[in-house]
């Protein structure tokens, strides 16, 4: 009776579920405990929920919701890359019989949480932080499109962040590689919870994925400002249109494939299984359809980053503005037709592996063309080797290794000796850190003097770019020589010593990187506290070149007082050219959207229902399901959604920006 | 190709000598060429990556803002002769490394049966190649040598110079069976089977393991190749054979279940069918064969037809002593034989059960049989 009553109201959940034996989790909890126990307190004493409430949580500000992006993105690094470490040091001690300090149950949790958060909760936050952040400023627009679907896709984000932390301390996450492949992905082969977190925590997120891509669409198609033709937009948005093109493309099929996965799982369907007709290849073929555009979607955005960077620094127009715009056209299309190279090795024919393996080398050429395209913008330049632009040499001379390799995994009678083995993983941290993490730092150091007003400190951006970088190659280049030694990936322990030696320069790779890590933490919080040496008030510290260094750091609610009319792809270059004074008066009131707790109320309930999904507690579930529907019907009938701002606070705050200006004069 | 590979390597192997790049170095000929494909390969790339590199060094330093003396063209923006160059460069490396691609990916197939032993040792004439059944179990290798009767689990010995042909399967998660020195890696997988082809031209011990992670006991999923003289071959079947031993269906199910670092078994006996239908689940007695079950919905399904073959099918195996093929969950043999003949259906078996003909099980791709 009783346990009739507690499996009805806690499903498959009980004490067992949490982790107490395992002390390192123990450990890990109570730090996390301390931390937001003190960081609650914080809050409330200094009463500060309200202010979070009303101006962050519930904002439709793209601005803001791109800063939240950006700060989930950095939390869920430090996550990720305590993972790295750990694994790094397993590997580094795991030799001569030992087994290191991790099982295989833990171990096999941590490579599968590193992949899996990296991914979608480092990288593609930070992604879409910047775009959310960028896009509407660098179109002369005030908001995105859809500004609540903006603030509801951040919280299903989070959502999905918050499944994947629940899974460390509340049972356990997948041990099965970032992909899950069944049929080890499978109820017979992982019958425990890890799976079905992996499911809900991107199912969840993946909903705010695939809707920050309509929005985004929808905001550069529909929102440029006046005299902004497609081929005057600049680079950054045109990549985030071929980003978000095919994240709307593709995310869909990563949903679609996790539903037939959570079917063989949860309703005794055989689609991935290996009898009753099913079959797991049909699953790896949908997942990489998917996955293989996800690392375009990643990169092209920060390829749009180098080319404003690049520009910029070198004080000179993009080389070959026509030819760029192509080739991330053209990238973008090509990344739909070669997801097979990553099964080579699961028998398909010579004619297909041929097929997919020429596909795969084409990309280089359009890729190769943007490097060439940046070197040229270089040349004859006025180079600033300010931070953005130093992450951007280091990322040219690093990607183009990392590239080389990946061509070569391309060729398919090389990669049935290098699949799966530590050269693959060398390669794609080779152009994941090098291309789009060396992109994000990049672009994060060009753009916050926009968001914050100040720039950040030069001394401990430095510390930290070079512990990054030198850290990077020390970390991943002994894996190119392990891979071709023939070591594969996902070993827990090892048995030939002369390995060791590898693992561990590696590791001390990894820990070059953490130092870089804290560097970088350090340096925010120092910029911080020296802000008003590092103050802008131009609101162009760079000499930018780009519609968002138009207006003030941080820009207003409305971000432009007036529509700018674009008449070069270097708007504001081309407006400071030709002597643009701003305009000072004839100001109107400012139609804007209103904020709403919406968003918040259902990402919250929708990580519920995925909680009560993954612990078997129906009640739970259908009472959320049931919660999400009304909360969404209700909120159609919410008839406060906009309002206007008055003209008295946008003239106030436009002479605030002209006594600035002045006094910079 | 040796030149090649060293001029590729000097200054790599000055920093790594006393390691062994198996990859690069490999004692087989199809890993051989493999190798020889990632150096050739990556030299063709550097012929662009190495001046790539050296122009950014070159262009960072030279137009840096100190320097007063660089020209600076702030509106240059476009040279119609230089897109044309970094287009075609690019363009025509992807060229020769295509065709190289296609040329390579057919010729080393690991579908195809060798043409040859080693770059100088044309395949002899009416050799035949030796047949290994490979399964992938949880967490070991199983090796049944179908010709001699024998198998052994995380040990595999092959006769130098003599052509392996390879029939891989896994019993319940995917797996990939790969020894650097031999060849190129191939998945092996529940339910399907995959071919691979290679010969080991030097005698000697390698490794090998699982190249796809598996679960709890992947780590320890290795085994030990070994490359033998014909004479040291003959005698490791004859040690193996006297080792006694007997892998029936129960043994074979009492070996699946999962266990880790196993030690190397020996069975002087094999069930000749064991492999075909550990790749069709049927295994346990009591499951249809996946091919049967194919069978009878190529003949319709579960209507009229299809019962009619299934009746047949059923028959034939029930009569051939392979009770084993009794579907379970769809119907029983007496089910089966019953639908057949309350439909008036004709008896007419237009299907020839697998499982009572190996040779049915001709060379099959990826999919299901």
């Amino acid at each position: 009776m009783l346990e009739t009553l507690t499996t009805f109201l806690f499903g498959r959940l009980s004490l067992e579920s949490f982790p107490y034996h395992e002390p390192i989790l123990v450990a890990t909890f109570f730090a996390v405990m301390l931390g937001g126990i003190a960081l609650v307190a914080a809050l409330s004493y200094f009463k500060l929920w309200g202010y979070l409430w009303k101006e962050w949580f519930t904002t439709v500000d793209h601005k803001r919701i791109g800063i939240m992006y950006m700060i989930l993105g950095l939390i869920m690094l430090l996550r990720g890359f305590a993972d790295a470490i750990m694994m790094r040091a397993q590997q580094a001690i795991a030799f001569n019989g030992s087994e290191g300090y991790l099982n295989a149950h833990h171990y096999d949790q941590v490579f599968t949480a590193h992949g899996v958060i990296m991914i979608f909760f480092v990288a593609m936050p930070l992604v879409t932080g910047l775009m959310n952040y960028v896009v509407p400023l660098q179109i002369g627009a005030r908001d995105v499109s859809f500004p609540f679907l903006n603030n509801f896709s951040f919280w299903m984000t989070v959502g999905g962040a918050v499944l994947i932390m629940a899974s460390l301390f509340v049972g356990e996450f997948a041990r099965t590689g970032w992909l899950a492949y069944p049929p080890l992905s499978g109820l017979e082969a992982s019958p425990d919870v890890g799976v079905d977190y992996y499911i809900w925590a991107l199912q969840v997120a993946g909903v705010g994925t695939t809707l920050s891509g309509i929005n985004l669409i929808c905001t550069i198609v529909k929102m440029r400002a006046p005299g902004m033709t497609m081929m005057k937009m600049p680079v950054f948005t045109w990549t985030s249109l071929c980003t978000n093109v095919l994240i709307v493309a593709s995310f869909p099929v990563l949903t679609a494939v996790l539903v037939l996965l959570s079917l063989d799982r949860y309703v005794g369907t055989h689609f991935f299984t290996s009898d009753m007709g099913g079959n797991p290849m049909m699953y790896v073929n949908l997942i990489w359809i998917w996955g293989h555009p996800e690392v375009y979607i990643l990169i092209l955005p920060c390829f749009g980053i180098f080319s404003e960077v690049t520009s910029t620094f070198c004080g000179k127009k993009l080389f070959g503005y026509t030819s760029m715009v192509y080739a991330t056209v053209v990238i973008t299309i090509l990344s739909y037709l070669v997801w097979l190279h990553h099964f080579f090795t699961m028998g398909s024919g010579a004619s297909v592996n041929s097929f997919f393996g020429i596909t795969t080398m084409i990309i280089s050429i359009p890729t190769g063309a943007k490097i060439f395209n940046w070197l040229f913008t270089m040349y004859r330049g006025r180079i600033r080797f300010e931070l953005p632009m130093m992450w951007t040499i280091a990322f040219m001379l690093t990607f183009v290794i990392g590239g080389m390799t990946g061509v070569l995994l391309a060729v398919p009678p090389a990669d049935f000796v290098l699949h799966n083995s530590l050269f693959l993983i060398a390669h794609f941290h080779n152009v994941i850190i090098g291309g789009v993490l060396f992109g994000l730092f990049a672009g994060i150091y060009y753009w916050w003097p926009k968001a914050f007003g100040f720039r950040l400190d030069p001394f401990w951006g430095k510390v930290s770019f070079w512990f990054w970088v030198i850290g990077f190659y020390v970390a991943f280049m002994p894996l190119y020589v392990l891979g071709l030694m023939g070591v594969t990936r996902r070993l827990r322990v090892f048995e030939d010593p002369s390995l060791q030696i590898w693992f561990q320069i590696a590791a001390v790779g990894a820990v070059l990187i953490a130092i870089g890590i804290g560097a970088f933490l350090v340096q925010i919080a120092v910029s911080v506290l020296k802000r008003n040496q590092y103050v802008d008030v131009t609101g162009d510290p760079w000499d930018g070149r780009t519609l968002e260094w138009a207006t003030s750091s941080p820009p207003p609610g409305y971000n432009f007082a007036f529509t700018p009319v674009i008449h070069d792809n270097d708007a504001w270059w081309d407006m400071k050219k030709r002597g643009y004074a701003r305009p000072l008066e004839g100001y109107r009131p400012i139609h804007m959207p209103a904020n709403t707790g919406t968003g918040v109320i259902l990402a919250g309930i929708s990580t519920a229902l995925g909680f009560a999904l993954v612990w078997h507690i129906w009640w739970l579930a259908a009472l959320s399901f049931i919660g999400l529907l009304v909360v969404a019907i209700s909120h159609t009938f919410n008839y406060n959604r906009d309002f206007h701002i008055p003209v008295e606070e946008v003239v106030a705050t436009e002479n605030e920006r002209t006594r600035l200006l002045a006094g910079q004069v | 190709m040796s030149r090649y590979r060293a001029i590729a390597l000097l200054p790599v192997m000055a920093a790594l000598s006393g390691c062994n790049l198996v990859v690069l170095n490999p004692a087989g000929d199809v890993a051989s060429q493999q190798g020889d494909l990632v150096v050739i390969s990556t030299l063709l790339m550097l012929l662009i990556i190495v001046p790539v590199m050296a122009l950014t060094v070159l262009f960072a330093w030279r137009y840096r803002q100190s320097n007063n003396t660089a020209r600076y063209e702030p509106d240059w923006d476009h040279s119609t002769q230089l897109e044309l160059v970094i287009w075609a460069a690019p363009l025509l490396i992807i060229i020769c490394l295509g065709a190289i691609t296609w040329v390579t990916t057919h010729k080393l197939d690991p579908y195809r049966p060798l043409d040859r032993i080693a770059a100088d040792k044309p395949l002899p004439a009416g050799v035949k190649p030796l047949d290994v059944q490979v399964v992938a179990l949880d967490w070991k290798w199983l090796f049944v040598y179908p010709e001699y009767g024998i198998a052994s689990v995380n040990e595999m010995a092959a006769p130098v110079d003599r052509p392996i042909r390879f029939s891989l399967t896994a019993s319940t998660v995917m797996n990939s069976f790969y020894v650097p020195a031999l060849a190129g890696m191939i998945y092996a997988m529940p339910g399907m089977e995959t071919k691979l082809h290679a010969v080991i031209n030097e005698p000697g011990t390698y490794k090998g393991f699982s190249s796809n992670y598996s679960g709890a006991g992947f780590s320890h999923m290795r085994f030990a190749f070994l490359g033998l003289s014909d004479q040291d071959f003959d005698g490791w079947v004859s040690k193996v054979k006297t080792a006694g031993g007997s892998l029936d269906r129960n043994a074979y199910i009492a070996l699946e279940k999962p266990s880790e670092a196993v030690p190397v078994q020996h069975f002087g006996t094999v069930d000749p069918k064991l492999f075909n239908a550990v790749v069709n689940l049927c295994v346990r007695p009591g499951t249809m064969c996946m091919s049967d079950m194919a069978a009878i919905d190529r003949a319709g399904g579960l209507n009229a037809g299809g019962m009619a073959a299934a009746n047949g099918i059923l028959r034939a195996n029930t009569l051939a002593g392979f009770p084993d093929t009794q579907p379970t969950g769809l119907c029983t043999v007496a089910e089966a034989v019953e639908a057949a003949a309350n439909s008036g259906a004709v008896q007419r078996p237009t299907v020839t059960p697998i499982s009572a003909s190996a040779s049915q099980a001709g060379p099959q791709r990826l999919a299901n049989p």
